[in-house]
């Protein structure tokens, strides 16, 4: 009885923790309607912080205290709110969430960079008080965390329904247009509810950091223990939120003790959070749908069928030159930025052009992998059942999660592929606790292909053949079908469309795609692990397709290159954090990513270089176009542009050029 | 004569590459009530939300008690005396009756005043102050948002499309508020489409169309020549 005891004492410490980060995550969802993905890394940034004032620089606890949740934090939020999160709630899911997710990825970074891997041990507080409870003792940093909880619930109802500055929070939700009019000031009022958030992300993170241990990933994936927790309060309602918590927190101090330690059930205590959140996601109501906005998204354009054709044969010509020179060790670098881009092309479909946002794609890949090896069929039938199975398992997460779109969608795909990380990848059937699986390489129609060089370039002919699908499918019925359904859900359901079977073959294809790319890396590598497909690793993968531009074929081959560099190049990685603090921002104004400003600049140098450069070479009229939109070989890109100079398509000045609605020009 | 409380001098405004407004010119002297009548697409939304500092004009002036409003951020305007009840339910839903009067103080009255003041007018909003806004009837969420008016006593009060959507019985109870807010010498501009409604309460009356103002002058004489542009739909 005793222990029970102190577990539960235990689960409500944790669980006060939690419901203090996840009541800032609520406060900064209802006041701007951006969720913040990134609230557990700041909470982690924080305690580090903490750690380098009280233990490095010796400041007295107190002061560190103060200076962390007082001076710094409302300075990160102030920041935030002021310079990244502005005009982000109007944004669609896809958009606000990549944001937040740069913001996880730049905490991230930060503390690697700057917080070297090194044991740091943070003292709880008074680590020599405890007070005896019956047979148990409750320590007083428990104590504190507890008060502090309830201090924290108790000062934000204050907040939120005794004072004007409050009520104007909530108000600003419903209408900030008309709280302007009132003479309320709706950017404000978003700077301190951002303010709050990342302070109350401090104090969560600070308050469990004696306990969980100043590592960076460990602190910034408690997160999800606060998305669980907002989200049984609909990310609305404070005391719900605070019943969430707390439920969490005695449900994962009870999972490893009373839960039977063997098989699959075992591990069912590593997922307690995760299974939580995609439970109570599962279990919300149907949401309504949304009607399409008059003002619409500007969708990136369409290639024609030559031009499709001529950029991926460059581009299977550009990875045979780099696989005929390159290293092995570059070879398969360039064989992962291929996988990494065939798992953005599935993106591009889902996302791009369907609107949902999946957590989950690497998932999907390491189900395509973990096939591909256990099968042990080495050919294309074996790479076909390895996307099949991955196309089954896309279309069993879709089922229960047919009611739910953008956000809630997307942390559903989230909490799935943190079960299936945890779970299922680490059990003995699968890839074994930390272990790898043997895999060959792909032979094709009996011809087998052992060379790295080799298996490279049939990846890449894997990518640009999939490209192509994916544009024809584009251009056909089901492409249609797919945009209008993404524009506006109401309006496709007055006109009669099934959409729930559609969306369910919309994620088994893309789930298909990404399970393709896992069997190409299984027989690149020769031999996976779980810990290639961790669920966490689909948060970079979402922000580099989106900031490259999700919407196009270029912008899934830049951006698996750029996931690749980011992962294996220290050198680049200040480059390319620029490149998506920029691609970020300007995600605000235009949703397809840089693809787009790629496009424009290749239209801009055809309208300017390309007259120029045929009247000096009127014998060559139709192969000069290319070295003017391409001036950088070092990026492997294929161009989109449907709007060719009139006298290089062969057809003469003057005839009207039939240029469909939705292509931007 | 004393300076007009609101002052449009050839005000353009456009969408992107369409232009609404083609050089609207329009006075008000101070203590008068102006109503704005005409078509569907006349310009008649995009002026007031200029006057309110919701949107930037590409050319021309608007004075409000013969200061200049370039630039002016609308929360600004609404704290120096501006009221502007915009398009639609000008409430949140999603706060209770309390809390959107509460809100109100920001214009300078305290809330205590405001919430006196409501609830003398309308004494249903007493009994439904715990209530969330938006449960409320249509009528009943346009008389919290007369509220405001009523309660922060304001130098010009703009009133877009009072009566949208709601029976003409209540139309004609919200236009007894407004000749009462009149009364107490504030004044309004009013843009409604009932042109009958809103000329049985105002002292002028201005035809818009087209981006132009195309008529001014008493409600009876607008009425007499305008009718068939205010009453037959020109659009």
């Amino acid at each position: 009885m005793s222990s029970f005891l102190a577990y539960t004492i235990f689960g409500l410490f944790s669980g006060a923790a939690y419901a203090i980060a996840a009541s800032g995550l609520v406060l900064t969802y209802t006041t701007t309607r951006v969720f913040n993905i990134a609230h557990g890394a700041f909470g982690m940034v924080l305690s580090y912080l903490f750690w380098d004032f009280s233990v490095k620089q010796g400041l007295p606890i107190w002061l560190s205290l103060v200076l962390v949740l007082f001076v710094v934090a409302p300075a990160i939020g102030w920041f935030i709110a002021r310079f990244v999160a502005k005009g982000l709630g109007e944004a669609p899911v896809s958009v606000s969430l990549v944001v937040t997710v740069g913001l996880l990825v730049g905490c991230i970074g930060f503390a690697t960079q700057v917080y070297k891997p090194e044991a740091r041990t943070v003292l709880p507080f008074f680590p020599e008080t405890s007070f005896s409870l019956g047979e148990t003792n409750i320590t007083a940093h428990q104590v504190i965390t507890i008060l502090a909880s309830i201090a924290v619930a108790v000062g934000l109802y204050l907040l939120l329904n005794r004072t004007r500055i409050g009520t104007a929070m909530r108000a600003s939700v419903d209408n900030p247009e008309l709280l302007k009019l009132f003479g309320g000031k709706p950017e404000a009022v978003a700077t301190l509810s951002w303010m709050i958030g990342i302070s109350l992300a401090g104090l969560g993170g600070i308050l469990l950091v004696s306990t969980v241990g100043l590592d960076t990933y460990s602190l910034t994936l408690l997160v999800i223990n606060a998305y669980a927790a907002a989200m049984l309060g609909r990310l609305k309602s404070l005391p719900l939120t605070f019943l969430g918590a707390m439920g969490l927190g005695l449900l994962s101090s009870y999972a490893p003790v009373y839960l039977p330690q063997e098989g699959l059930i075992g591990s069912v205590d590593n997922v307690v959070p995760a299974l939580f959140l995609f439970i109570v996601i599962v279990a919300m109501p149907q949401a309504q749908l949304r009607i399409g906005q008059v003002k619409g998204i500007v969708s990136a354009p369409l290639p024609s069928l030559p031009k499709a054709l001529g950029w991926g044969a460059a581009l299977l010509v550009f990875v045979a030159l780099l696989s005929g020179t390159a290293s092995e060790a570059n070879l398969l670098l360039v064989g992962t930025a291929a996988t990494y881009a065939i798992v953005m092309l599935s993106l591009v479909l889902l996302t791009g052009y369907g609107g949902h946002v999946s957590l989950a794609q690497f998932t999907f890949a390491g189900v395509g992998a973990l096939t591909y090896a256990k099968l042990d069929e080495p050919n294309l039938y074996g790479l076909l059942v390895s996307a099949l199975v991955a196309a089954g398992v896309g279309a069993l997460v879709a089922l229960p999660v047919l009611r739910l779109t953008g956000l809630y969608l997307a942390l559903s795909t989230l909490a799935f592929a943190a079960i299936m990380d945890k779970m299922l990848f680490q059990a003995d059937f699968a890839f074994g606790f930390n272990g790898t699986l043997p895999a060959e390489r792909l032979s094709i129609l009996g011809m087998s292909i052992t060379s790295t060089s080799g298996y490279v370039f049939v990846m890449a002919a894997f990518f640009v053949l999939m490209a192509f699908a994916l544009l024809l499918v584009r251009r056909g019925v089901i492409g249609r079908m797919l945009i209008a359904m993404r524009d506006s859900p109401a309006a496709c359901g007055t006109l009669g469309l099934d959409m729930r079977w559609f969306r369910v073959g919309l994620f088994a294809a893309s789930a298909g795609m990404a399970g393709l790319a896992g069997g190409l890396y299984a027989g690149l590598r020769q031999s996976v692990g779980a810990a290639e497909f961790q669920f966490f690793n689909s948060l970079p993968l979402l922000l580099l397709a989106v900031v490259l531009g999700v919407t196009s074929v270029t912008g899934a081959a830049l951006g698996g290159t750029g996931l690749m560099l980011l992962y294996n190049y220290p050198d680049a990685q200040g480059l390319l954090f620029i490149l998506i603090a920029v691609g970020a921002v300007l995600l605000g104004r235009n949703p397809n990513g840089l693809a787009i400003y790629l496009f424009r600049l290749g239209n801009w140098l055809q309208g300017r270089l390309g007259p120029v450069l045929l009247s000096r070479l009127p014998a060559l009229p139709a192969d000069d176009e290319r070295p003017a939109s391409r001036n950088d070989d070092s990026v492997v890109e294929e161009d989109e542009t449907t709007v060719t100079s009139t006298v290089v398509a062969g057809r003469p000045a003057g005839e009207p050029r039939e240029v469909p609605a939705h292509v931007a020009r | 004569m004393s300076i007009p409380i609101l002052e449009v001098v050839d005000l353009h405004a456009s969408y992107g590459r369409i232009e609404v407004l083609r050089g609207v010119d329009l006075t008000i002297p101070k203590g008068a009530v102006m109503a704005l009548l005409g078509p569907n697409g006349g310009g008649k939304s995009t002026l007031t939300k200029i006057i309110s500092g919701q949107k930037a004009p590409t050319s021309g002036h608007v004075h409000l008690a013969g200061v200049n409003l370039r630039d002016a951020a609308p929360e600004d305007l609404a704290r120096v005396g501006l009221c502007t009840v915009p398009e639609g339910r000008s409430v949140f839903p999603n706060l209770t009756v309390e809390e959107n009067l509460t809100l109100m103080s920001y214009a300078g009255v305290p809330a205590e005043a405001v919430l006196e003041t409501a609830f003398a007018y309308f004494p249903r909003l007493l009994e439904r102050r715990k209530q969330l806004a938006g449960t409320m009837s249509g009528g009943e969420q346009q008389m919290l948002a007369m509220s405001r008016a009523l309660a922060s006593d304001p130098a010009l009060l703009l009133l877009d499309e009072l009566s949208m959507g709601l029976a003409p019985l209540i139309v004609d109870e919200l236009y007894e508020t407004v000749a009462q807010i009149a009364q107490s010498g504030v004044s309004i501009l009013c843009i409604e489409q009932f042109a009958r409604t809103a000329l049985r309460v105002s002292d002028y009356a201005a035809v818009m169309t087209g981006g132009r103002i195309v008529a001014t002058g008493e409600p009876e004489e607008i009425m007499a020549t305008m009718s068939d542009v205010i009453l037959g739909g020109a659009a």
